[in-house]
């Protein structure tokens, strides 16, 4: 091993360091679009678009269009628990379709299925409806797997023990199998919903409909250079969050399992 | 057995939905509509040129993304400070939609195959960094001692260690990055564009020439899928 300064083993200056040399560029840039070695016109002043982040929440409704996503991305999430889970389960009970089809199901979780939302929009036209549809193909296959996954990688004693105390099939489901596939269920849903806010933030920039994706496009047919990049970041931050929180529900909830 | 039956269920009922009525006919085309369209877009020099021109952009994208994110995520797994550091930005930006980025891309790098490219690499770079760096921390520091034993330089250790041990999460990592590039590449051409498939599909809905949409995505899917079927068996460990 090479040898390390101590100060270099410590995770807290890292991090110090992490923060500083994202300031430190976003510094570097703003002096070089001030000495106009960066055109202003197509990357504006990271101090403008700082500036941007409030106008935009005050005159963009950018509160209102979090929530029309949120509430897409909740019901394509309902929709995903709902289906993916039942589906799975269905695959697990029935070996033979579990053969058949398990297969299929993976490579429709490597399909690009965004790139059917034209077909979606000829079905259900230019609404929330669309987005919901296609944040719910696009989050299904990881549900699905990996609900099929946990139930099948139940250890056979807990199922002996089920057996041994007469439970019918479907205690047997509830009591036992359920309960410990969750874990790997969790982490399918956790997939699954972020699949589906990223699908559902990318449709409605393509089609210009609904909340945070719209704002982005709208800014951007506008020419709002520092609104669309602050649109931008609000976007990377509220994604972020969201993927915070789906890691944190994950961990908070497979421990009770 | 039982797929070739779930096949013919699937294919009896579309068409059957097809013939009833029951929905909009156009939504649902024939099977025979949408076979003669596969066919004549198969035998067509264009469906190619554009073809040629969605594969160089994303090959390109795959070049330029997946290189960087190889050197971005060798640098990060081999220093534990540089991982400490500034992985957590590229974990937490990984997740990210990308498509977001494509009107900088295309203030950027114009409304041709540049930004379509920039658009690939931005995709697949995250996918590979990731997988890279969480490859190198796995590999068995026997091998790496081993290379220092030797004095290795760093490219040599690179070269003979590191890429050799890690083929697996670099396959994975292109397999994941090559998924996210050929969604962003197509997304693009879909929202700004006058030749690739993705415009091909835009082309298709303005005109609502459903066989031939239908058609044009059952390639892309057969293609997408075949790919990450062909990279995710290079991923595979050699049977000795």
């Amino acid at each position: 091993m090479t040898r390390t300064a101590p100060w270099m083993r410590s995770t807290a200056t890292a991090r110090v360091l992490g923060a500083v040399t994202l300031v430190l560029a976003l510094a570097i840039i703003e002096g070089l679009i001030r000495a106009g070695v960066i055109n202003r016109f197509i990357v504006p002043l990271p101090s403008q678009i700082i500036a941007a982040l409030p106008r935009i929440v005050a005159e963009e409704n950018v509160l209102q269009r979090f929530w029309q996503t949120t509430q897409e991305v909740l019901w394509a999430s309902l929709l995903i628990a709902v289906v993916g889970i039942a589906l799975g389960a269905l695959l697990y009970r029935v070996r033979v379709l579990r053969d058949a089809c398990e297969s299929w199901v993976g490579a429709l979780a490597a399909a690009p299925i965004v790139l059917a939302y034209p077909l979606f929009l000829v079905m259900f036209g230019r609404s929330a409806t669309t987005i919901v549809a296609i944040g719910f193909v696009a989050g299904l296959a990881p549900v699905i797997l990996k609900t099929v996954e946990g139930l099948t990688g139940t250890r056979k004693v807990l199922i002996d023990v089920g057996r041994s105390f007469r439970l019918s099939s479907s205690q047997q489901f509830r009591k036992v199998l359920l309960p410990a596939a969750l874990p790997s269920i969790f982490v399918g849903l956790r997939l699954g919903l972020i699949f589906s806010m990223i699908n559902i933030v990318g449709v409605e920039f393509l089609i210009n409909f609904g909340g945070l994706g719209q704002l982005i496009n709208d800014l951007a047919e506008r020419y709002d250079l520092p609104g669309t990049y602050a649109a931008i970041c609000f976007v990377i931050l509220t994604s972020i969050g969201f993927f915070v929180a789906a890691e944190r529900l994950e961990q908070w909830l497979s421990p009770a399992t | 057995m039982v797929r070739l039956a779930i096949i013919a269920t699937v294919l009896a009922v579309w068409e059957a939905v097809s013939a009833s009525g029951l929905v909009f006919r156009d939504v649902v085309p024939s099977l025979l509509l949408i076979a003669r369209s596969i066919a004549a877009l198969l035998t067509a020099a264009d469906f190619y040129r554009n073809l040629a021109v969605t594969l160089g952009e994303i090959g390109a994208g795959l070049l330029i993304g997946g290189f960087s994110g190889l050197a971005v995520g060798i640098w990060l797994g081999a220093n534990r400070f540089a991982s400490a550091a500034y992985e957590s930005l590229v974990y937490y930006l990984g997740p990210t939609p990308k498509i977001i980025f494509f009107p900088v891309m295309i203030m950027w790098f114009g409304v041709g195959a540049g930004s379509k490219i920039a658009m690939a690499s931005v995709s697949c770079f995250f996918p590979v960094a990731i997988s890279v760096a969480a490859g190198m921390r796995q590999i068995d520091r026997v091998q790496i001692r081993i290379g220092r034993s030797f004095r290795a330089s760093a490219w040599q250790m690179i070269r003979k260690i590191y890429v050799p041990a890690m083929r697996a999460p670099i396959a994975n990592g292109v397999r994941l990055g090559l998924g996210v590039a050929v969604i962003g590449t197509l997304l693009a051409e879909t929202k700004l564009s006058n030749q690739g498939l993705g415009y091909l599909v835009i082309q298709a809905y303005s005109r609502f020439d459903m066989p031939r949409m239908y058609a044009l995505l059952i390639i892309l899917f057969a293609l997408a899928i075949a790919a990450n079927a062909l990279i995710g068996r290079l991923a595979r460990p050699r049977q000795h």
